[in-house]
């Protein structure tokens, strides 16, 4: 039994959601392969083979890969899918985008975001916006499965030294191609690998308003996330979100300014070691999930707040 | 050009889901249910870009039980031209579902189809990019922006780092995400009107596809609790909590 985990990372660096997904593949047993599919991504390569919990990492370097193009990388999986018995992406954008292909191309149906691996065909997901939990068995030859990464524990990244490999032709489909990007320049910590998020919803007012949770952030090295209702309301942009159609964050402290604490909201950030809310409604949801809760107005609360960190 | 639109029934969003007592499932008794939201925008965008000249014809796809020709009729009433309903009748899983889908473009020749990321239910992620896979054709997956120029579609897709754009060939498929559009509400003429457009029934025996699964649910469960914690009564009482108490700052 040997399982594939295909890395995600931006042909510079690995990205540490990988780490939580191969310890998923840890949990399933056997043997752990990592793809490492890019363009010029030989320093990821070498990064992912100081893992140890990754006996052989595949590099394939091509500039199809450069953007990770699902028309290309799933071909380029489907190649090498044979020696494999699970196949593991992480349930990012990226892995959410190539991995259904992969799957339809070998006749099997994803198992979508799992949260625990219960056996080596059987696994809980989360459903109905993470109202429930189904745990779902596969009779599949091979299972395909993104991996939520909140849900668990980064595997260690170093002192291992597996072998690297090149594999497959280079697969371009050519019916896709990467026009750009536009990514959000920060210098605070990505919002799925902070320890600390701060985060705010709709009580913040406006865009500007934020500003405030900004300086939090800096204090405390954190990143700054939103509810959906800051979102939609235009507030700050969708990369932002936090929730069940946006990110799933678990750090050590979220803290939660002026969001009532929807179920859409509390689905993405319930994992969380410490939640803290700030909110002047006493009545709000959020209260039922914090373990610190401060009735009070933001904008006298978050200021001093800041002003004595 | 025409425009396949695949949309699902679900649980009504507003809805809060109970699991049944004996761990068998979600209790969907007598539970109100909707247009998934994500198919809702699909049917938007479809709609749009007849309006503008782009799309001649807008068909609209459902799989399920005669009860889904509901969701179908709302999809007619927000402007889509007729309407297919595969019979079945369990919910089958995503590859089926794509497999089912494979064969009605196939049939129907669509310049674009156009599905939800997500249906709220299942929460998969997956049936659009299967659908692609199958046809081999390109996908431009939870779009906030379609613009569709001769034979090719530019698709704006919600990264988690912001934004990508890619550009695809026609035919493609394109899932939405949920800024691609703020769906309109029918007018009641238009719901009207939508009882009297085509809407045929297909059986799978019809598009020659097996339905059948390997996946089996052996448990739903609802989620662990996360227990309320305490009020703090000022800044310093909470900053004293989080060094001393919780030790996370």
């Amino acid at each position: 039994m040997t399982t594939l985990v295909i890395a995600e990372h931006d042909n510079k660096e690995l990205k540490p959601v990988t780490l939580n997904t191969l310890a998923a593949a840890q949990a399933i047993g056997g043997d752990v392969h990592l793809l490492v599919a890019g363009s010029g991504c030989g320093a990821v390569a070498d990064t992912a083979a100081q893992i140890p919990a990754v006996s052989k990492v595949l590099t394939a370097d091509s500039p199809a890969y450069e953007h990770q193009l699902a028309e290309n990388v799933s071909k380029l999986v489907l190649s090498i899918a044979a020696d494999y018995s699970h196949i593991l992406a992480s349930a990012t954008t990226t892995g959410k985008n190539f991995l259904p292909r992969v799957a339809a191309l070998l006749d099997v149906n994803q198992i979508s975001d799992i949260i625990s691996v219960e056996a080596d065909d059987t696994f809980k997901r989360p459903i109905y916006a993470g109202n429930a939990i189904a745990t779902v068995q596969s009779a599949d030859a091979v299972k395909v499965i993104t991996v939520r990464g909140t849900a668990f524990d980064a595997v260690e990244n170093s002192g291992g030294s597996a072998e690297i490999s090149t594999v497959g032709e280079s697969c371009d489909a050519g019916i896709s191609s990467f026009v750009g990007e536009e990514l959000a320049e920060s210098d605070r910590p990505e919002l799925t690998a902070a320890s600390v998020v701060v985060s705010g919803g709709r009580g913040m007012g406006n865009g500007e308003n934020f500003d405030l949770l900004y300086k939090v952030a800096d204090k405390l090295g954190a990143a700054v996330g939103a509810s959906r209702a800051a979102v939609d309301a235009g507030f700050v942009p969708n990369d932002m979100q936090v929730g069940q159609t946006g990110k799933m964050v678990a750090p050590d402290l979220y803290i939660a300014v002026g969001i009532s604490g929807a179920i859409q909201h509390l689905a993405g950030m319930k994992d969380s070691k410490i939640i803290v809310a700030i909110n002047k409604d006493e009545e709000a949801p959020i209260f039922q999930v914090a373990d610190y809760g401060l009735v009070a107005d933001l904008f006298e609360a978050v200021p001093e707040l800041e002003g004595k960190l | 050009m025409k425009v396949l639109v695949a949309v699902k029934r679900v649980i009504d969003y507003n809805v809060k889901v109970r699991v049944k007592a004996d761990n068998s499932d979600v209790d969907l008794a007598n539970v109100k249910m909707a247009l998934n939201p994500f198919c809702e925008i699909a049917v938007e965008e479809a709609v749009r870009l007849k309006e503008a000249g782009t799309a001649d014809e807008v068909v609209v796809v459902s799989i399920g039980s005669k009860s889904c020709e509901e969701q179908i009729r709302t999809a007619l009433a927000l402007g889509a031209d007729r309407g297919i309903r595969i019979e079945t009748e369990d919910a089958p899983d995503s590859l089926s579902v794509a497999k089912l889908l494979e064969k009605v473009v196939e049939k129907e020749a669509p310049g674009l189809v156009i599905l939800g990321k997500q249906a709220i239910d299942s929460d998969n992620n997956q049936t659009g990019q299967m659908l692609a896979a199958l046809l081999d054709r390109p996908q431009g997956t939870f779009a906030s922006e379609v613009n569709v120029s001769g034979d090719s579609v530019q698709v704006t897709r919600e990264v988690d780092g912001g934004l990508q754009t890619v550009e695809l060939a026609m035919p493609a498929i394109v899932t939405t995400d949920l800024r691609l559009n703020e769906p309109r509400y029918a007018a009641l003429p238009n719901i009207m009107k939508a009882k009297r457009k085509p809407l045929e029934v297909l059986s799978p025996d019809d598009l020659g596809v097996s339905v059948s699964s390997n996946l089996t649910l052996l448990r739903v469960e609802p989620p662990a609790e996360r227990q309320a914690g305490i009020k703090v009564g000022s800044v310093d009482e909470l900053l004293e909590k989080l060094r001393n108490e919780a030790k996370v700052i």
